[in-house]
């Protein structure tokens, strides 16, 4: 287990590297002087910050000298400084992740959850109404525009119905502390976690219930129901657990999506995190910043799919075993 | 070729995508004709409602925009982009894929590396800083989108490849002495075109997706009218003028569906499961 | 209207209708099984009709599409969703199954009738440790405590005879061999004591020793618990082996029922005699020795060996598999070698190794004097028409997006050939092994497994080879097209001068075409000699376990006398 935790470790930091490194020559490959692509002014930003960048990037050395330079830089975890913001963009990166992985992990956590569940009852109920019913909201919520959700989610919940926020993360000049504020952050959270949530779970709902048909067609499934067990149990205890290692194979490899999302409903949602953060690094040309996002949020995708990893190893046997 | 209309048809929903998917072409290469004056044209007062006006009967949006003709116009740029993407992520998808699966080994260990590489990124964030990066265009949306939609292609390809290649017939070319080229192209690659139509149909629909985030992002070519422009010009004044965001986006959520539905057809149509026939003794 | 084609009438002997005991434990009475609408036919059982008692084994003989298989699963309630049963009953204890609810037939499964499958591979939860598989029967019925059931789990799996009993039980099935998991199979069936046991082809997926272990334990575990049990195969070696009564099926059809010695000893119907005579008889022919070449053997193989590296990457720990451990052999022009030997002897890797699809890890392989273990490139390409290859299965061995005449064709035109001539001699080998010269324009799945093994020898010749390595080229047939593919072969080699490398795991098949028979066990030859000699003089331990294991010999003598008398 340490050695597969080992293995995965070394690749996630290579695959940083290299994520670092061609966000240097994206930085080159943008149209306009590199110090001002990275002072994120397009131009008319302080001379003599273009001048301090340029000294500390070595922007007049040979390319593979800025190369080093600026890795190093990444390495040692300086990603830059936000002239616009008048932050250093780590700092302005840490100050929003808390807010992004709240929301990203409790829409994967839902959708996850709920998915399966509907996945299997589907399955279950194959050709029956509730089956339709089920395939039916996952086959729509599969095609719907994540931000557009959004949006109608607001106008229905926020703005007709005024039953939740539809902004923010908490109630601004509240005041609330501890429960209260738990509670405040919470109300705003379901929004944007449902809407996040329901494209994932159509996704999780199609392959369990893709994957537990597939399975109940299996010699083994057959043995099952020759020892005289009733559907109920063979479908929780013989299908459905074969049935979701693709499932977390694929959540796995939805995380990357799951963080892209994060970026749009956050954009709507006004939620401080750093999606919304790399909204603003847009509107404001701020590449530096949009870059700094970028490396951060590669980063949580390797660790959902981590996370995802030691699921799978815990709960398949055959390469728990062998190792 | 009838075989072929039978099962496809056998699947209800793929038939209705498929009308809608035509109706949504036939509006797309109409919408010069439909709506021949520019869809950014101002041709009412702002906000005009739905189903008021008989000729703007979707309303206009915040600059007195005709919606019905943005919708139109924006179906052809959808539906381009979408396509277009498509093809290029398979260009790029389906030769890394076969080698991978074909050579094996070290070919397949760097180029599987490279692959798991696009796949660790998140991909809506990367198409979002390259289309940033290089400054919104149709192109750039259309390469930004291929860049980040080729990995399942080239990992669908390097499955089908090997268990093909584990096929007693291509070690039969082998030894009828056919060089390894002939042998992707004449024994190999027939025999994934199925799964690849398939793949390529969702993934117009998932292209269309992400085209109308990124103009909704503020980073759509500002020289064409496209769905998630106006829902995102329209997002600022949702209190006031709730169509402006609702009818582009029903217009991506049936193209989508319509695609997806036409991809399950597909997959009926095309792989069905011989091997459960057959196999009863 | 009865019997499709010929209308031959069933052959019912005496001995199916007069039987020792009383009331049988289960009747199964003019059952029809309808398939659905666009098969190739209305029934897949029609008007079956078969009694089982208690203590006895019946046979169910038949082909691929007989409709065994769908006989045994409608006794259990397991018929596929697509097919109903149109007429009949099925009696259990004189009770009627097809009128039974749902919970009747739930409280039935596994209690009173119990079954075992082919694909011992594939029939356990990957998931699920093999005691918890086992204690799950007696969890399905509620009976005894948690302890109980596992106690209950140990001692069923010593009775199957595993070795380690406790081992087995933690163990997860992938951890269990072939033979292993169908044991346990096994177990989980006799758990609450049956009274009927379903066994469908149980043996047909396992080696030839292993095969003859878990017949052994299925007679004696049917005698000590004096079950009735329902026998699928279509192997009469194994009919000859176990049966007590016999019932031959052919599309749907029962052609002839009886008992064992009935059935084999005097078979009325003409298919059950084809089927009869279409097994090899274990007894190899004296062939005259072929004349060693002045020049030496065509081919000669020195201390060939292959290993496999499996596991490897950055964090793994690499493992070697010693596939083939320095075989030597050799080959006269005209000559048919066997390579003979269970899975994981190494026999098919000797042969990919001969028509270089792998590379050998050490020897050499001298054609014509000439070392070709080590060919690379265009050198190696030149020489692959000199070795061709039939291989084991007609479905995945034809490309389906190819028409025939191109899948024989290819070969000569990837040599230069013009393409007009090439398509020209495509047809011409179609009619030499067979096929109507249009088979050319067709695609591969428009043919049945033995043309389509027609159409892969076809392809083979293709090149004018000198050798053709055939690795199980027959395994995959149903019997009776196996002889007359083996015929095919033996009259083509000698057409062509063929030398034949026939890899196979059935002594049987062995016998009936080889000169001479190479014995591998793990990956080392243990005996070489001519067929004859392998066969009534048997030196090696292992080649010796090999023959005692041949299902059903002593019958076969027994009807082979009779057939020549």
């Amino acid at each position: 287990m340490t050695r597969f935790l080992a293995g995965r470790l070394v690749r996630a930091v290579f695959i940083l590297l290299v994520i670092t490194v061609s966000n240097f020559f994206l930085i080159h490959a943008a149209p306009g002087d590199p110090a001002a692509v990275m002072a994120g002014e397009s131009g008319d930003a302080d001379p003599q910050f273009l001048e301090q960048l340029r000294e500390r990037f070595g922007l007049d050395k040979p390319l593979y000298v800025q190369l080093g330079i600026y890795v190093s830089h990444v390495v040692r975890l300086d990603l830059g400084y936000s002239y616009r913001q008048q932050l250093p963009v780590l700092d302005l990166i840490l100050e929003r992740l808390p807010a992004t992985l709240l929301l990203s992990l409790s829409a994967f956590a839902v959708s996850l959850g709920l998915g399966i569940l509907a996945g299997a009852m589907a399955a279950a109920r194959q050709g029956r109404l509730s089956d339709t019913l089920i395939s039916l909201f996952a086959l729509i919520f599969y095609a719907t525009p994540l931000f557009w959700l959004a949006l109608m989610a607001v106008l229905l919940f926020s703005i007709e119905l005024g039953w939740l926020p539809g902004f923010g993360y908490e109630t601004v000049g509240a005041g609330y502390a501890g429960f209260a504020r738990a509670l405040d952050i919470a109300k705003h959270l379901v929004l944007p976690a449902m809407t996040l949530g329901l494209f994932f779970m159509a996704v999780y709902v199609r392959m369990t219930r893709a994957s537990m048909l597939e399975v109940s067609q299996m010699d083994f499934v057959k043995t099952a129901k020759a020892k005289g067990l009733r559907p109920r149990v063979i479908q929780r205890r013989h299908v459905l657990r074969n049935a979701l290692l693709p499932v977390v194979t694929l959540a796995g490899l939805q995380a990357g999506q799951l963080v892209g999302g994060a970026v749009l409903i956050e954009t709507v949602f006004a939620w401080p995190g750093i999606g919304r953060l790399m909204f603003e690094a847009l509107s404001q040309r701020d590449y530096n910043l949009l870059l700094g996002v970028f490396v951060v949020s590669a980063a949580m995708v390797l660790l959902f799919n981590l996370i995802t990893d030691v699921l799978y190893r815990f709960v398949d046997p055959r390469i728990r075993v062998a190792s | 070729m009838t075989e072929f209309w039978k099962r496809f048809s056998k699947h209800r929903g793929a038939v209705a995508g498929l009308v809608i998917l035509f109706l949504i072409v036939l509006l797309a290469v109409l919408a010069p004709f439909l709506f021949p004056k520019s869809p950014w044209a101002m041709v009412q007062r702002p906000f005009l409602p739905p189903f008021e006006n008989a000729t703007y009967f979707l309303g206009t949006d915040t600059m007195g925009r005709d919606l019905a003709s943005g919708l139109a116009h924006g179906a052809y740029v959808s539906l381009l982009v979408g396509l277009v993407s498509t093809v290029v992520s398979l260009l790029i998808g389906i030769p890394i894929g076969a080698l991978a699966g074909y050579f094996g080994g070290i070919v397949d260990d760097v180029l599987m590396r490279f692959t798991e590489l696009f796949q660790s990124v998140p991909s809506f964030a990367l198409a979002v800083v390259l289309v940033a990066i290089f400054q919104p265009s149709i192109t750039s949306i259309v390469v930004a989108i291929a860049i980040v939609s080729w990995p399942p292609v080239a990992r669908l390809l390097r499955g089908e490849v090997m268990s093909l290649k584990s096929r007693d017939f291509v070690d039969a070319a082998v030894l009828s002495g056919q060089r390894s080229f002939t042998i992707i192209w004449r024994q190999i690659l027939p025999n994934t075109l199925s799964p690849i139509i398939v793949l390529a149909s969702m993934m117009v629909a998932a292209a269309i997706l992400v085209e109308s985030a990124l103009s909704f992002m503020g980073l759509g070519d500002a020289n064409v009218m496209s769905w998630g422009y106006i829902i995102g010009a329209g997002r600022t004044v949702i209190r006031q003028a709730w169509w402006v965001s609702f009818f582009p986006g029903v217009a991506i959520l049936l193209t989508v569906l319509a695609l997806n539905l036409v991809g399950e057809g597909l997959n009926d149509a095309l792989n069905p499961r011989l091997s459960r026939k057959g196999r009863q003794a | 209207m009865n019997t499709i084609g010929t209308g031959e009438k069933p052959v019912i002997h005496p001995g199916s209708l007069k039987r020792p005991e009383g009331e049988p434990i289960v009747r199964i009475e003019k059952l029809s099984i309808a398939l659905p609408e666009g098969a190739d036919r209305v029934f897949a059982v029609d008007r079956l009709s078969i009694d089982i008692h208690p203590g006895e084994i019946v046979c169910i003989v038949g082909e691929s599409g007989s409709g065994k298989s769908m006989s045994a699963n409608a006794l259990m309630g397991l018929l596929p969703d697509l097919v109903t049963v149109a007429q009949g009953r099925i009696l259990l204890g004189g009770e009627n199954l097809l009128k039974l609810s749902a919970n009747a037939l739930y409280d039935i499964r596994g209690r009173r009738v119990a079954m075992i499958f082919q694909e011992p591979m594939t029939a356990l939860n990957p998931l699920m440790k093999v005691s918890a598989q086992i204690e799950e029967v007696f969890e399905a019925h509620g009976l005894l405590t948690t302890r109980e059931r596992r106690q209950r789990a140990l001692d069923l799996l010593e009775e199957v005879g595993l070795p380690d009993p406790q081992r087995a039980a933690r163990s997860y099935p992938f951890q269990l061999s072939g033979g292993q998991r169908q044991r346990v199979m096994i177990a989980m069936a006799l758990a609450l004591e049956p009274e009927v046991l379903i066994a469908d082809e149980p043996t047909t997926a396992l080696d030839v020793t292993t095969q003859a272990q878990i017949l052994d334990l299925i007679r004696r575990l049917q005698r000590t618990h004096n079950m009735a049990v329902m026998f699928i195969t279509h192997d009469f070696g194994v009919v000859a082996e176990i049966a007590d009564q016999v019932t031959v099926m052919q599309h749907g059809q029962v052609v002839e029922q009886g008992t064992a010695d009935e059935v084999l000893l005097s078979p009325g119907h003409s298919y059950t005699r084809k089927l009869i005579a279409a097994i090899p008889s274990g007894m190899a022919n004296e062939r005259p020795a072929k004349e060693k070449n002045a020049t030496g053997p065509l081919l000669h193989v020195e201390k060939l060996s292959k290993t496999y590296f499996m596991g490897s990457g950055l964090f793994g720990k690499q493992r070697q598999v010693h596939a083939v451990k320095e075989v030597s052999f050799s080959l006269e022009r005209g000559e048919t070698l066997g390579i003979v030997g269970e899975s994981g002897s190494g026999k098919s890797s000797v042969g990919r190794c001969l028509v270089r699809l792998q590379d050998p890890s050490g020897g050499h392989i001298l054609l014509d004097g000439e070392d070709i273990a080590t060919l690379k490139g265009e050198a190696l390409r030149a020489m692959r028409r000199r070795i061709q290859m039939v291989f084991q299965d007609p479905y995945s061995s034809l490309n389906p997006r190819e028409k025939v005449g191109r899948i024989i064709a290819s070969g000569p035109i990837a040599f230069g050939e013009d393409n007009a001539a090439a398509y020209k001699e495509a047809e011409r080998l179609l009619e030499l092994v067979g096929l109507d010269a249009r088979a050319a324009e067709r695609y591969p799945h428009e043919f049945s497994g033995g043309q389509r093994q027609r159409i892969g020898i076809a392809r083979a010749l293709a090149l004018k080879p000198e050798i053709i390595v055939a690795d199980e080229a027959v395994s995959a047939l149903d019997v009776s097209i196996q002889a007359q593919v083996l015929d095919l072969l033996e009259e083509l080699k000698r057409t062509f001068n063929l030398s034949l490398v026939f890899i196979t795991h059935d002594l049987r098949v062995a016998a009936k075409i080889c000169d001479r028979v190479l014995v591998m066990q793990t990956g080392e030859a243990v005996e070489m000699g001519s067929a004859r000699t392998i066969f009534e003089n048997p030196q090696h331990t292992y080649t010796r376990n090999l023959i005692e294991a041949i299902p059903g010999r002593a019958k076969e003598a027994r009807i082979a006398a009779l057939a020549s008398a």
